[in-house]
């Protein structure tokens, strides 16, 4: 099933070529003999994904028409709600917990047909870059075991990359999406904020969290994409403008399409191999008729720094829900603040503990100013210089990661560093805009480099052109 | 919530006549008072979800993923909720304006998801005030409102198996969620208010103005009104004193206790040397007191910052003025009708208003009845209740009755009272003939009160050497002799006719 494209593998089953069944019970083989090393999946839903296959070959039979995607297995991050089914966002603090309800974008997987075979594992909470501060299991990457597989969506982007399922569902508050797919050679897209309903997205950064779609290819990552996006009167920041057809427009090329450098993507802090490819993709677009030249989004350079002032305020009071009262782990105590205190010191890792802290510090009286203000005049700021720059090009071209995929057991000890893995992906969170990452080529050390297309908000098909483009020059 | 927003400091422009007599704290001192009202918005569905907004039930049935703060649920604002702030924010003569929902961090475990939805520093409704309509001692004066913004109502907690019901002697505590995420108004007055009476009319007031724009049913007994009292006090004169708020005022009568309470307790710390310390403290109508809930420095930092989950609320100029034109007639446009229409007093108006008797009297005068007698039957003669069981009609056609002569003040009133006992088709001209009603003729009057002079000379001689008093006594035995059936008015004049 490796070589075959999850919209291939759609119509073999339209076709009645191969049944959903079939499909499923591979992917749930290939989980059973290949997770185990390598830590890519929570859980495997194994019921849930049977019972929805033949409900999916019994339409099929009935002569139903069928979406592109209906009957191809899909792996969720564990911080999707899915009705009766764990999710535990990497936590222990979730351990056990069925939410009674289903995520916007799980009901819409189910009205594509889709087949949910498994939740993916993840940095607890989506905090970190390398799905080694899951509470559970680090994640590793499946094309060498001594690296990281990028994060928090390590979990999907490894069953991608593995070949485990051919699509898998991620979510991007810094970078969460596009750094593992990256890391992993799989196509990662963060949309415009706003594309796709985070209503039963257990919040990190509301603000900035997106839901997006983990592909082998840029094709099947559009159609996922189509099959999940569009406005949801349940979450209030949801953009009511109807979803593009993208697949329509992916074979349009490049010709004419102004593409920018921005320099402060491309500064020291850049690995010299990565940079090399990202170069060398701009060369490619220009030799397929794009117009490329050098920018500049000067605010960019205080985007890490706004971000770990924003996300983490925002998560202190996102998490403040996870009190043992009403769901997940309880420790009692004789009184409700020892409560409180014995839940969340048990429940929480150490990452978490500190962004807890962090936001906590920021947003309180006295400070709020000096912080959270400061750090919403930078978004400001950013999303001036990018709308500065978005009038000259259609889109920009950026690494998606400093360097390659990064050894286990490193960074996740030095917390700053770890952070600046992010330093390309935030300025896309904190605008707002869409993004997404291409693998092109490898590093000096054989791995995957992902090239970054970032576009303007509601610019996903420009964005999704120049990634085929790329997809299809790539060395 | 104004603990921390803006300053309410200054007193708003009032219209307050003079110093009101306050016979609750030592002369020379005065009562500052401001108040905190929540009301819950008689919304069909909660704010930010679709679960039903209701009192009572089952616990924990008006519930889903977003009451419980689950992880994943995001609020969606309830229009309806919004329309009702804004048809009493201009109620309240407040400015509307472009909105913004922040988060109010704390932990309590009936407050779902660690943070209240509250509105902070971009509130919807702003600058109003409302006019407390007359008291006893004459003129209405008008109250500034700081603000009037929306937020979510918390669950209710049971605290079991302790003494008290409260928290720190509970074996263990139940929680209901049916309340929480219910919709609530937060109506912050300025401190314009100096006295219990004042502050008593005050809530009044404001619940018959959410009752009017259908915004609240205004239950204090249900919790669907809730009070905190900030109050200070000073030398008349003197700068503001340190203020404290009271919680757990459950009704207008404890409200007016525990204010005076209060600010005995201020006035005696100050006398002692003492000085008043700001805190919260909580009500306990039982002893009648007040006592220390928290001091200022275990006040909790909120940490408030923009709700990301929500947007911008900009109602904009057509939405405001659509509800301003769809506002019902409000209680002081009522009592200003009455006042124009009819020689009632202010305290009049305000009391017929209050009775909700006001339409009818309107509509009795419209259908020809005379304007005087129909509002002192509405001010002295009925309740509220009375309202449904008379017609206008049947209203001015006793008021004409009256006017006409032919039947006294007396007789109208046990007239009124058969027309209320007999429901609205009740035919005041056929009553009156069937109880006998019929007002003596003058010269019958005449006749009679031409025999007690001849009957009481001396008593006589007494009223015209200028004893009033002795006028009392001969109505009396005309009333006796007629059986009641004498108009008191005719009486006296006929008397005062034949004083030398």
């Amino acid at each position: 099933m490796n070589a075959v494209s999850a919209l291939e593998l759609g119509r073999q089953i339209r076709d009645g070529e191969r049944s959903a069944v079939e499909a499923t019970d591979a992917v749930l083989a290939r989980i059973g003999e290949r997770d185990a090393g390598l830590g890519a999946l929570r859980e495997a839903t194994v019921e849930h994904a049977r019972t929805t296959a033949a409900e999916i070959d019994r339409r099929v039979a009935a002569g139903e028409a069928m979406g592109p995607l209906a009957g191809v297995p899909v792996a969720l991050k564990d911080n999707i709600c899915t009705r009766g089914l764990p999710t535990t966002c990497g936590s222990r603090i979730l351990e056990g917990w069925r939410p009674p309800y289903d995520a916007t974008v799980v009901t819409r997987l189910a009205a594509a047909g889709m087949v949910t075979v498994g939740k993916t594992n993840m940095d607890e909470f989506a905090m970190g870059s390398s799905t080694e501060n899951s509470a559970y299991e680090a994640t590793v990457n499946p094309l060498d075991s001594s690296r990281v597989p990028g994060g928090s969506s390590g979990g999907s982007a490894a069953a991608v990359a593995a070949g485990l399922v051919p699509l898998a569902l991620g979510s991007d508050t810094g970078g969460s999406i596009r750094q593992p797919a990256a890391f992993c050679g799989v196509v990662g897209v963060k949309p415009t904020y706003g594309r796709v309903s985070r209503f039963g997205l257990v919040a990190y950064a509301s603000s900035l969290d997106q839901i997006g779609p983990f592909a082998t290819n840029v094709a099947d990552a559009a159609a996922l994409l189509e099959a999940i996006a569009g406005h949801d009167a349940m979450d209030s920041t949801s953009i009511p403008e109807a979803f593009p057809d993208i697949t329509a427009r992916l074979g349009d090329g490049v010709d004419g399409l102004r593409v920018g450098l921005p320099r402060e993507f491309l500064g020291d802090g850049i690995a010299e191999d990565v940079r090399r490819r990202v170069h060398a993709a701009a060369d490619a677009l220009a030799a397929a008729g794009a117009v490329v030249d050098e920018t500049s989004v000067p605010a960019a350079a205080h985007a890490l720094s706004a971000y770990y002032i924003i996300a983490p305020a925002e998560a202190s009071s996102n998490l403040s829900r996870f009190d043992g009262v009403r769901f997940g782990v309880r420790k009692d105590a004789p009184t409700t603040p020892e409560m409180y205190d014995l839940t969340r010191s048990a429940g929480f890792g150490h990452e978490v503990k500190n962004r807890i802290m962090l936001g906590t510090y920021a947003l309180s009286a006295g400070y709020y100013d000096a912080y959270y203000g400061t750090a919403q005049k930078v978004r400001t700021l950013v999303i001036a210089d990018f709308d500065a720059a978005y009038e000259r090009f259609d889109v920009l071209l950026a690494p998606t990661a400093p360097t390659t995929a990064f050894p286990r057991n490193t960074l996740v000890h030095d917390p700053v560093k770890l952070y600046q893995q992010d330093i390309c992906t935030i300025p896309t969170n904190l605008a707002g805009h869409p993004a997404m990452s291409v693998p092109f080529g490898t590093g000096d050390d054989g791995l995957p480099v992902g090239v970054q297309v970032l576009a303007p908000a509601l610019g996903e098909v420009d964005m999704f052109r120049v990634a085929a483009v790329l997809e299809e020059v790539a060395p | 919530m104004s603990e921390s927003v803006g300053g309410t400091g200054e007193t708003f422009v009032t219209n307050r006549p003079q110093q009101p007599q306050n016979p609750a704290v030592p002369d020379g001192w005065e009562i500052i008072i401001g108040l905190e009202v929540h009301a819950e918005l008689a919304t069909h569905t909660k704010l930010f979800s679709g679960s039903l907004n209701e009192f009572g039930g089952e616990p924990n049935t008006n519930i889903d993923p977003v009451t419980l703060g689950l992880p994943g649920a995001l609020p969606v604002l309830n229009r309806q909720a919004v329309e009702l702030a804004i048809r009493t924010g201009l109620a309240l003569n407040c400015t509307v304006q472009r909105s913004v929902f922040a988060r109010k961090n704390y932990f309590y475990p009936d407050m779902p998801k660690g943070y209240q939805i509250s509105q902070y520093d971009l509130p919807i409704n702003v600058d109003g005030w409302l006019e407390i309509p007359a008291g006893q001692d004459g003129a209405a004066t008008r109250i500034g409102i700081e603000r009037a913004h929306l937020e979510e109502d918390t669950g209710k907690s049971s605290h079991m198996g302790g003494a008290s019901g409260r928290i720190h002697d509970a074996a263990y505590s139940l929680i209901d969620f049916n309340r929480a995420g219910v919709p609530l108004l937060e109506i912050v007055g300025r401190p314009d208010l100096r006295t219990a009476d004042e502050a008593k009319a005050y809530v009044s007031e404001l619940r018959d103005i959410l009752v009017a724009v259908g915004a609240s049913d205004g239950k204090m007994e249900e919790g669907s009104m809730r009070v905190d009292c900030n109050v200070s006090v000073r030398r008349i004169g003197e700068g503001l004193g340190t203020r404290c708020e009271i919680k757990n005022v459950n009704t207008l009568r404890g409200l007016g206790r525990a204010i005076d309470y209060e600010a005995r307790r201020q006035i005696d710390l100050i006398n002692s040397g003492e000085e008043v310390q700001q805190e919260t403290r909580h009500w306990n109508d039982d002893t009648g007191r007040t006592s220390t809930l928290r001091s200022k420095e275990e006040a909790t930092d909120y940490r408030y910052f923009p709700e990301p989950d929500l947007v911008v609320v900009d109602p904009g100029p057509e939405w405001i003025e659509s509800v301003r034109a769809a506002l019902p007639m409000l209680p002081r446009e009522r009592r200003a009708r009455l006042v124009e229409r009819t020689e009632v007093s202010a305290r009049g108006a305000a009391i017929v208003v209050e009775r909700g008797l006001d339409n009818l009297v309107v509509a009795a005068i419209e259908a020809g009845g005379d304007p005087n007698r129909t509002i002192t039957h509405a001010e002295h003669n009925l309740a509220g209740d009375d309202a449904g069981r008379l017609t206008p009609e049947g209203l001015a056609a006793l008021t004409r009755l009256e006017v006409e002569g032919a039947v006294t003040a007396t007789q109208a009133k046990t007239l009124l009272a058969a027309m209320v006992e007999r429901g609205p088709s009740a035919d005041p001209v056929a009553i009156a003939a069937e109880l006998g009603f019929e007002a003596m003729k003058s010269d019958e009057l005449d006749a009679i009160v031409d025999r007690l002079i001849a009957e009481f000379p001396d008593d006589w001689a007494k009223f015209c050497g200028g004893e009033n008093k002795v006028m009392g006594f001969f109505v009396g035995q005309v009333m006796k002799a007629t059986q009641g059936k004498a108009d008191g008015k005719a009486v006296t004049a006929a008397l005062n006719a034949r004083k030398p």
